[in-house]
């Protein structure tokens, strides 16, 4: 009847695995054949692996300042829009760590993608308080600005006012040379404040009151050429702008007051991320809400801008922190070489355990097995569900595997050969090891899962996928050893060839029994020297549980 | 010639036993010469040898160039921007790298077109790209972050699983030691640190515990009544669970090893420097260091920590006596 038991537990638990796997495997043939969008029978590849282009944005900020998720999630989503906008398919947008934006784009971006990709797009009106043309600054008096006066002496009336210009707004304005960078990448300016900037052809430098009108009150924006009055088309390309409730009446607001200045005043800035685009002078009061911004554009530069507008400013500035670019054939060429070394692993590992475990090793290379069809449902899966991609680490990761899966075999079948060395037989010692085993891989792979989880949560990019193939291999490693490895050895335990203790079966240890009769008794074999014998009486001495020894006392007593 | 097998009978029945606990000096001088050597060396090497991704800068790569010489570059990259310092090195099959300074945009891109020109290919099939200094420094931040939370979190789970804060002590400098010594032969052996080298040895990390942790298991295991034995001291007993469970701790090595020593090869033969290499190195010295550490010094440690216990002294004192 135990026997029974045992064999219909062992080949319920080899049902277990073979649902799972049949299961997974199922919803993947599901998957592909009814098109689900991402479906495959083959996981994606990171960039790493089939070539591409991936950029890291970082925002801009000042020490100690941080970003909130929220932000960040909106900056991905304008980002993600921008480039479907440009029509490059199969961008993946996605947040790194705590601040990062990690896009990975097929092939290698043009120009104007990567542009479209960090400019933050920050459009924002402001009045012109004052300008002029740009003086080349030839030496630099070094003038520290932060000694100046920032407060203006007296509350300014509306954003047009001269009390802006303080001291130091004065003499930055001064000190200004269009022509030498002045502006950091990706640099957010304060709305409340005045700003000093140069146009962007770099010819003129400006002061500018405050942000009247924000771009994300533009609800919408379109490019188109500019027609004059007789309705006539020129060549001239300009953004047409419309704007929401509240972009229109502030606009309406300030138009009205602009209208009434003289010039420069009566100029209204139009800055994109910083640089004034344009600075028309107020002709009309305009309160439906539609103004044009005509410039320099090309067609090209219009669409871009107009587009840019359309999908949204960023909510905060970013820099490209890192471009990195990797040709289709080194991808295919390290794919090849993963799956070589893997190969190559899997084999030589085999070929050890063979010599090592005998007929194990079969066990061994059926579970190894098992494991990698489970791997690669499990990838398969991710890559569709959760769109999983498998990176060059990645693959190292599940290389490095296949040795640390294989040791949990070992602890097992070390374990059983103890059994037999206490001289139970290999049912009994098959069930004992497996009880001590299953602690020792239990409390080893929690080891293994509190490292990937760690490096997974705190981490990011390549360390990130290492972790988690790291992660999803130790689970699955424990699946395969409790559901597969455990059971196999149950019904092998049973089969002639390795309950007898063949000498391929790997469970022969024949070669020296310390054979175990009983309680507090030992045999010791006769070959042994005398010397020997003795020390072998000693240390069977020395093994004796306690239970025994007391027994043994009291006997002798 | 003795099986394996036979002295894997023999260890366990402790008619042969290697003294890993008594000759700890040894066990100890030999880790710390280990890693005196680990952290001297790469200081009169002039320090780690810090990746692209550490330094920052700009790089090029062309595709599809088996035949083409190396030294074409240099010129090329001399004739846009002069004396700037230029590395050059096959990746792959067929990609040639080449690294300089940070380059600004519009010499990088006309480095761009000098390169194609002097290589008489298309300029498309040259992409350059560049990779700020705050990159590496990030993911180094995380990686230091990941590696505390997570010897935080092991600490206690061990504490807890063993019931002796005195295991994971002894774990952890066993730790720390495979790692200091890994990152001396990194450095010796003059590989750049890159992010895929930092995963390399995040996942020494998680192997070296793996190892100590059987072997530990065995430790507490025959130890569980060590205070009542009256035949063995602590240390014995320790060094018979050691001796115990070294064909398993070999084994368990050596299979770890394989594959590791497969990707090394592979990736190093076929693919030069890269991810594949740089992660298989870390690994191949960690895991054979690792080994050590867990038979050599975590368990001799474990003893030394414990063997002055009051109760544990007075049970030696009992076994000195039935001697």
């Amino acid at each position: 009847m135990a026997e029974n038991t045992t064999s219909s537990s062992a080949k319920r638990k080899l049902g277990w695995i073979g649902g799972i796997a049949a299961f997974f495997a199922g919803l993947i043939i599901w998957g592909v054949a009814s098109g689900q969008p991402g479906a495959a029978y083959v996981p994606e590849l990171a960039l790493d692996l089939q070539g591409g282009t991936s950029i890291i944005l970082t925002p801009t900020l000042a020490d100690g300042e941080s970003v909130d998720p929220e932000q960040l999630t909106q900056a991905l989503e304008i980002i993600r829009q921008r480039i479907d906008g440009t029509g490059v398919s199969e961008a993946q947008v996605s947040i790194q760590g705590e601040q990062n934006i990690l896009v990975s784009i097929p092939g290698t971006p043009d120009a104007n993608t990567l542009q479209l990709i960090k400019a933050s797009a920050l459009l924002e009106f402001r009045p012109v308080i004052t300008y002029g043309a740009n003086t080349v600054v030839t030496e630099s008096a070094a003038v520290d600005f932060s000694q100046l006066s920032d407060t203006p002496s007296a509350t300014p009336a509306n954003g047009s006012d001269a009390l802006w210009v303080t001291d130091r707004v004065k003499a930055q304005f001064e000190a200004l040379d269009c022509t030498q960078a002045f502006r950091a990448a990706g640099q957010v300016d304060d709305p409340a404040k005045p700003l000093v900037t140069c146009d962007d052809t770099l010819a003129l430098k400006y002061i500018l009151g405050p942000v009247e009108v924000f771009g994300l009150n533009i609800s919408n924006a379109t490019s188109g050429t500019v027609t004059t009055q007789t309705g006539a088309s020129t060549n001239d390309w300009a953004v047409n702008l419309e704007f929401d409730a509240d972009g229109t009446a502030a606009f309406g607001t300030v138009t009205a007051r602009l209208f009434t200045l003289q010039s420069p005043q009566n100029q209204f800035a139009i800055t994109l991320d910083g640089l004034v685009i344009t600075a028309p002078a107020t002709n009309a009061v305009i309160t439906n809400g539609q103004a044009q911004i005509t410039g320099s554009f090309t067609q090209e530069s219009a669409t871009v801008l107009a587009d840019q507008l359309k999908y949204g400013a960023l909510p905060i500035g970013f820099e490209i922190q890192s471009q990195e670019n990797i040709s289709a054939t080194l991808g295919e060429d390290s794919l090849a070489a993963g799956l070589l070394a893997g190969l190559i692993g899997l084999i030589v590992v085999v070929v050890y355990m063979t010599f090592q475990y005998r007929g194990l090793a079969s066990v061994v290379l059926g579970s190894l097995i098992v494991a990698a069809l489970l791997v690669y449902l499990a990838v398969a899966f991710l890559s569709w569900r959760q769109g999983y991609r498998l990176s060059l680490a990645g693959v190292a990761g599940l290389i490095v595997a296949i040795g640390i899966t294989a040791d949990s075999f070992i602890v097992y079948f070390e374990r059983v050969r103890d059994e037999l060395r206490e001289g139970k037989t290999l049912e009994v010692a098959v069930e004992a090891g497996w009880k001590r085993a299953l602690r020792t891989i239990l409390v080893s792979d929690a080891v293994s899962i509190t490292a990937a989880v760690t490096l997974y949560v705190l981490t990011s990019s390549s360390v990130r996928g290492f972790a988690f193939t790291l992660g999803l291999v130790t689970l699955i490693d424990l699946l395969v050893v409790a559901l597969f490895t455990h059971p196999m050895l149950q019904l092998l335990a049973r089969n002639k060839f390795f309950a007898s203790g063949h000498k391929w079966s790997g469970f022969d240890l024949s070669a020296s029994r310390a054979a175990y009769l009983g309680r507090a008794e030992f045999r010791v074999s006769e070959v042994l020297a005398e010397g020997k014998a003795e020390k072998a009486s000693k240390e069977a001495k020395r093994r004796q549980t306690i239970a025994e020894r007391k027994a043994k006392e009291a006997a002798n007593d | 010639m003795t099986s394996f097998k036979q002295i894997g009978n023999d260890l366990y029945s402790g008619e042969r036993s290697f003294d890993f606990v008594g000759r700890r000096k040894i066990w100890y001088a030999f880790a710390a010469l280990a890693v005196i050597l680990a952290i001297l060396l790469p200081i009169f090497r002039g320090g780690f040898n810090f990746g692209i991704e550490f330094r920052g800068g700009s790089e090029f790569r062309l595709t599809n160039s088996q035949e083409l010489p190396l030294e074409l570059a240099e010129p090329a990259i001399h004739s846009v921007v002069p004396e700037v310092a230029v590395v050059i090195s096959k990746v792959g099959v067929s990609d040639i790298r080449i690294q300089t300074e940070q380059l600004e945009d519009v010499e990088s891109e006309a480095a761009r077109l000098a390169l194609a020109e002097a290589y008489k290919v298309d300029a498309s099939t040259v992409a350059s790209s560049f990779i700020g200094p705050n990159w590496g420094a990030d993911v180094t931040r995380q990686a230091i972050t990941g590696l505390l939370v997570f010897l935080v979190l092991v600490s206690i789970l061990m504490a807890v699983y063993f019931r002796s804060w005195k295991m994971s002590l002894a774990a952890l400098i066993a730790l720390l030691h495979d790692l200091v010594v890994t990152a001396g032969v990194y450095a010796a052996v003059g590989f750049e640190i890159t992010p895929a080298a930092v995963i390399g040895f995040l996942t020494i990390l998680s192997y070296s515990l793996y190892d100590t942790v059987v072997v530990f298991d065995k430790v507490r295991e025959n130890t569980l009544e060590i205070e009542y034995s009256e035949t063995r001291t602590f240390g014995e007993m320790v060094n018979l669970a050691v001796n115990q469970t070294l064909v398993r701790s070999i084994n368990t090595s050596v299979v770890a090893v394989l594959p590791v020593a497969a990707i090394l090869f592979v990736g190093s033969a076929l693919l030069g420097a890269g991810t594949l290499r740089d992660i298989a190195l870390a690994l191949f010295v960690g895991t054979i260091v690792g080994t050590y550490s867990s038979i050599f010094l975590a368990p001799p440690i474990y003893v030394h920590l414990r063997e002055n216990e009051p109760k544990l002294k007075s049970a030696a004192d009992k076994v000195a006596a039935n001697r």
